[in-house]
């Protein structure tokens, strides 16, 4: 029998200004992308707090992808910034911690950039896909639950 | 809970690829779920009755509508729901059509998925508050940012309607590029003739306030309630005294020291100067990089000439906040100059023509000086070196547009009628002269337009070459332009006595500092983008600030004029009410919890933290936690980020919320 490709599961914390959109664009441009990934609309990136990708681990979400707004084209001005520094600095606590770190992704897409955002989703799906199951985290998670 | 899921097919787009039946039959199981249905047109009439009546029948205490994005369809159903009665904010969105079904190919994936988003929606919807919008005031004032066509239009129309408007100029007149130009397309009619009662108009209307050799410095606020600081340049003249006599302008030393902008180069300017007769306000300025007393601190010959003791050395910049209700962003465009230096951009240049280094080599507002009756050569058409007249002329479209490899891939729309305009000028000017036109193709859509290339080429008998020109040189006093005929296949070369290119429309250089300074998105090329390519052209992705002219694109006058009093009725809609109303998913404090510690004020963008202290009842203070004030925050929720408590929380997109969501993929 012929094995089944191993399909990821991909979060993804959009902000509302430019990636939802662009990936609005992607839509109504009608190009094809993964149906693995579901996204969780945010006004800004900077709502968006470290823990949820955390969460999003936690529920089983094999790969997570950050997208806002281009430097300097942030809707609330500066959000992207305080973004940008937070993943800087998260990404190290998770290597740290141990946490496999090339799982999250962060991109940069804009309102008018449908095409930037399929390859993006792309390159994210085939590269989780490559990586298989999160089953460090997944393993983590499960002993959890049965020590609750 | 008693949730009601409505599943749209919106005719086949979502339902060709997605079950919709099934999905609304899988969320109907949903803990909370109470009824569940699918639709043909959720968003027509009768779709949203099925929502009205079923919240009524069923008694929903909230909706999820699963159907396209909610940029498109959101506010329908918030309406609908208002309509039957419940709080339009106990209702959420899933994309099944942008984000599923034009996306996904799979049938049995992509239905999948649609049961996965619209569970996500409920998991939110069940933790939604009820929410009434947040009313603030609207100063019925206007700032328009840019003097040229647009920018006048734009400010005579909110004017003429009865509002007041504080119109910026970064440069000592207004007029901006229109008031260079010699003749228009098609017409033919003086561009100055038909401008400057206009200009004159912008002057004297009782609710213009005029702010000429000024810049925007800063913007703060939002809709409606913007506050704008505005940086006057030290033109060196008390402007309540200059009463424009020009004797300064006479007297200065200086002749040959400075290059007149106005006249493109092509002739030059004392070191006080009005740009060109016509100017509004006819006030002068002095350029300090020239003036010998800024540079010797001798000289003085303007203060001594100058009855009114206008003159005032010692001016500095000084700056006013003006407190509007909207902005129009009209700040036109720049001609691509393909000097020595060219601009930072990706410009390669284009030295085979000889720009800047060939005198008679010039470019297309250079020639409109050269035609123009007030300009260097009182309107005779003469070359720049020898001031003898040009017997052979080429000119060259597309110099920087649709040209990939050394300029911009966009078409600079206006050159192929400006070019057939030129010709025309100087074929009425000079009757044996010859002109040829080196052309890629011939764009001349609009009313009137492709006539006028026509008359050009079987009236005035100018020769349209389709082909480019690879080198210009110089050989005994003529400039041999070699071309490629590539209708006929064959090289050309013409030993022309005069060269003009038309260059392509770029974006003012200091277009992004604007951008970021209001809040807008620019192109690669650095023109500003619009809210929605078709259906809100004027506006841009920040509420109450509108477009006007080329600084959106490259545009000719009549689009121009017509953009800019689009964005004044934009304007104008927006002052029909005393007040507007906001959306009402803003941060919000919990007082019991917050710490004091002010992360949050760090951070944001808006200024909207405030420190509130609380006090017992003897009127001493307890502490001292974080306020947000409603006016200002935009609700992007950094502050609930980085909030080490979680106290302050963004309604809408709370923690609760999200980790709901987050639960539900």
């Amino acid at each position: 029998m012929e094995e089944k490709k191993f399909e990821p599961k991909i979060a993804a914390f959009v902000c509302n200004w430019c990636t939802y959109t662009g990936a609005d664009l992607a839509g109504t441009s009608r190009l094809k992308y993964a149906p693995n990934i579901k996204m969780i609309r945010v006004p800004c990136t900077g709502r968006i707090d470290p823990v949820f990708i955390i969460k999003a681990f936690e529920k089983g979400a094999d790969g997570v992808l950050i997208s806002g707004c281009h430097p300097n084209d942030c809707h609330y001005n500066t959000g992207n910034f305080h973004a940008r520094r937070r993943w800087i600095l998260f990404k190290e606590l998770l290597s740290f911690m141990g946490i496999d770190s090339t799982r999250l992704h962060f991109s940069w897409v804009s309102a008018s950039e449908g095409k930037k955002f399929v390859d993006v989703v792309t390159e994210v799906v085939e590269k989780v896909r490559e990586q298989g199951r999160f089953e460090k985290y997944a393993k983590i998670n499960e002993e959890f639950v049965i020590h609750e | 809970m008693r949730i009601g899921v409505f599943i749209c097919h919106c005719g086949e787009n979502i339902g060709r690829t997605v079950d919709c039946a099934a999905v609304a039959e899988s969320c109907g199981r949903f803990p909370g779920v109470a009824y569940s249905i699918d639709n043909k047109y959720m968003c027509s009439d009768p779709g949203q009755n099925v929502v009205k009546n079923a919240i009524r029948e069923k008694n929903l205490d909230a909706v999820v509508v699963g159907s396209c994005s909610p940029h498109m369809h959101e506010k329908t159903f918030r309406k609908a729901c208002a309509d039957a009665g419940l709080n339009p904010y106990l209702f959420e969105m899933a994309n099944l059509r942008e984000h599923c079904s034009w996306v996904h190919e799979d049938r049995i994936e992509a239905t999948k998925k649609a049961i996965e988003l619209t569970r996500i929606a409920v998991e939110k919807v069940k933790r939604n508050d009820p929410l009434s919008p947040i009313r603030v005031p609207v100063t019925k004032r206007s700032l328009v940012i840019g003097g040229g066509i647009s920018g006048i239009q734009a400010a005579l129309d909110i004017a003429n309607a009865g509002f007041e408007v504080v119109l910026v100029e970064k440069e000592p007149s207004i007029g901006g590029h229109m008031s260079q130009l010699s003749e228009t397309f098609p017409t033919l009619d003086c561009s100055q003739c038909i401008l400057t009662p206009r200009m004159v108009e912008v002057y004297q209307h009782p609710k213009i306030k005029l702010l000429t050799y000024s810049e925007v410095e800063n913007v703060e606020g939002f809709i409606g309630n913007f506050k704008v600081t505005v940086r006057k340049k030290a033109r060196s003249i008390d402007e309540t005294k200059c009463n424009g006599c020009g004797n300064c302008q006479q007297k200065c030393p200086i002749k040959k020291k400075a290059y007149s902008e106005f006249e493109e180069n092509l002739a030059f300017r004392p070191a006080i100067y009005v740009p060109f007769p016509q100017a509004v306000p006819n006030i002068p300025v002095i350029d300090r990089s020239v003036c010998t007393y800024y540079q010797t601190g001798k000289c003085q010959m303007c203060v001594k000439v100058c009855g009114r003791e206008a003159i005032m050395f010692n001016q500095e910049d000084s700056f006013v906040t003006e407190d509007v209700g909207s902005i129009i962003v009209a700040t036109g465009y720049k001609l691509y100059t393909i000097d020595k230096k060219p601009d930072e951009s990706a410009i390669k240049g284009y030295g085979e023509y000889g720009y800047g280094k060939y005198k008679d080599v010039v470019d297309g507002l250079q020639f409109e000086r050269i035609a123009s009756a007030s300009g260097p050569t009182s309107g005779e058409i003469l070359r720049p070196s020898d001031k003898t007249v040009p017997k052979k002329i080429v000119f060259i479209q597309c110099v920087g547009s649709r040209d990939e490899a050394k300029g911009f891939s966009y078409c600079s729309k206006i050159c192929c009628m400006y070019t057939a305009k030129h010709a025309m000028l100087y074929k009425h000017k000079v009757h044996e002269g010859e002109a040829y036109v080196f052309y890629m193709d011939i764009r001349a859509g609009g009313k009137g337009y492709d006539e006028f290339v026509r008359r050009a080429i079987e009236e005035d008998h100018v020769k349209y070459i389709r082909g480019r020109v690879s080198r210009i040189y110089e050989e005994n006093g003529k400039y041999i332009v070699k071309g490629e005929d590539t209708l006929s296949n064959m090289p050309v070369t013409i030993d022309a006595d005069m060269v003009v290119l038309a260059t392509a429309m770029i974006a003012q250089p200091n277009a992004p500092k604007l951008a970021q300074t209001i809040g807008m998105s620019y192109d690669k090329y650095g023109f500003y983008n619009e809210a929605h390519p078709k259906l809100r052209p004027v506006e841009v992705s920040t509420a109450g600030v509108f477009l006007a002219g080329a600084c959106q694109a490259p545009k000719d006058i009549p689009e121009s004029v017509a953009m800019a009093s689009a964005a004044a009725s934009k304007s104008l809609v927006l002052f029909g009410s005393d007040f507007l109303e906001r959306e009402p998913t803003i941060a919000k404090v919990n007082e019991s919890v917050c710490a004091g510690c002010f992360y949050c004020q760090k951070v944001c963008a808006y200024n909207a933290i405030e420190k509130k202290e609380i006090k017992d009842r003897n009127g001493n203070v307890v502490k001292v936690i974080a306020y947000v004030n409603s006016g200002l925050c935009q609700g992007c929720g950094t502050c609930n980020a980085v909030c080490p408590s979680k106290s302050v929380e963004l309604i809408g997109f709370n923690d609760e919320q999200i980790y709901a969501e987050i639960n539900a993929l």
